[in-house]
């Protein structure tokens, strides 16, 4: 696959990191086009399925953007959230899947600049990496696969 | 993954009873595996199809039979429900390969979220009564029936620190409900007739059976 430009979820928490790339926005701050964002109520509503789904969909990476520890406007909902992602980071590798595809991280809804930064970094990583095995699979002309998987 | 190698179409069956309580079969953990197989199957380079489908429950007739429309299409089927699902759609369908998703461990109890522990053995004679609601048969390593063995240690088992010693459990739960002559009394040898050892059990409820 040459070119390679990397299909990355980033499920976004309302309370900061959408926020906080709605401020990245204002303030005029570039990040790459790669990272599709999916605005959730609290990182902790993000479920396991949820990410598995994004990979077996294609998506190259994948990332869940939470408050910074103590400020979860849900008390704990960020907490839980990387506690999951750590067991579907076992869980990628396990099927095969390198489990640093998927990461958590945090900021709060000011951080407009930590949002286009990490958001370089993840993509920048994941190009490193090259494409998800199963994105592959998918594009190679499986056209099979991509009936199965409901695509 | 070995089980599943040679065919191209299965069926993924849940159970939305106990498994799904104890997070290890229900409809999100069949949405996770079945995900999960897909992308294995799909890195191999081969493709598989695999539909997912969750039962009220898998070990009653009346609800197997609900698979009847799904089955023709598919060319194998993986439960996971615990043994007694997995062998109920076996007997159902008699020219489908069936294939266990989980190793099913023990009947326990929550402790706590995410944190399960055995609790009974279905030895067919409860002893609870007499233990003050504890069960020296499935929570003591050795299933001793007249006290603790010399293993015990500030309550724990010689097995392992985070194991309870049953029957130092069933002294401070005896004491507290003032009930330690239940403690003294000498128990006999236990007969195992109804926990197995008459081979297969079942039940028979003349009221009900048909």
């Amino acid at each position: 696959m040459e070119n390679f430009e990397p299909v990355i979820v980033a499920f976004c928490c309302h309370y900061c990191a959408y926020t906080a790339a709605d401020m990245a926005g204002s303030q005029r701050l570039t990040y790459p086009a790669n990272v599709k964002i999916i605005r959730v109520p609290c990182s902790g509503k993000v479920d396991a399925l949820h990410i598995v789904k994004a990979f077996e969909k294609g998506a190259d990476g994948v990332y869940v953007a939470g408050c910074l520890e103590g400020d979860c406007h849900f008390k704990n909902g960020n907490v839980r959230a990387a506690r999951r992602v750590e067991s579907v980071r076992k869980y990628l590798e396990e099927i095969g899947l390198e489990g640093e595809r998927l990461e958590m991280v945090t900021m709060s809804a000011g951080m407009g600049y930590r949002f286009a930064q990490v958001a370089t970094e993840m993509t920048e990583k994941i190009r490193k990496m090259g494409p998800s095995p199963i994105h592959l699979a998918l594009a190679g002309g499986a056209s099979e696969a991509r009936k199965a998987a409901n695509i | 993954m070995e089980y599943i190698k040679p065919f191209k179409r299965i069926l993924l069956v849940g159970c939305n009873e106990c498994v799904t309580v104890c997070a290890a079969g229900g409809r999100k953990e069949v949405g996770l595996l079945a995900s999960g197989l897909h992308m294995a199957v799909l890195k191999s380079g081969a493709t598989i199809e695999i539909r997912e489908h969750t039962l009220e429950r898998q070990c009653d007739p009346e609800y197997v039979e609900e698979l009847v429309p799904m089955i023709d299409g598919v060319e194998a089927v993986m439960s996971m429900a615990c043994g007694c699902g997995v062998q109920e759609i076996a007997r159902r369908f008699k020219n489908k390969p069936v294939f266990p998703a989980l190793n099913t461990k023990f009947m326990g109890a929550s402790e706590r979220q995410g944190v399960w522990s055995e609790r009974c053995q279905g030895c067919g004679d409860c002893l609870l009564g007499m233990t003050g609601g504890i069960c020296p048969i499935a929570r003591c390593a050795k299933q001793l029936m007249n006290g603790p063995c010399g293993g015990s240690t500030g309550g724990h088992c010689e097995i392992g620190e985070d194991t309870d010693c049953a029957w130092a459990l069933i002294w401070e739960r005896l004491k507290a409900l003032g009930q330690i002559e239940r403690y003294v009394e000498i128990t006999p040898a236990k007969d195992w007739r109804p926990g197995g050892g008459s081979g297969p059990r079942k039940i028979i409820r003349e009221d009900l059976a048909e």
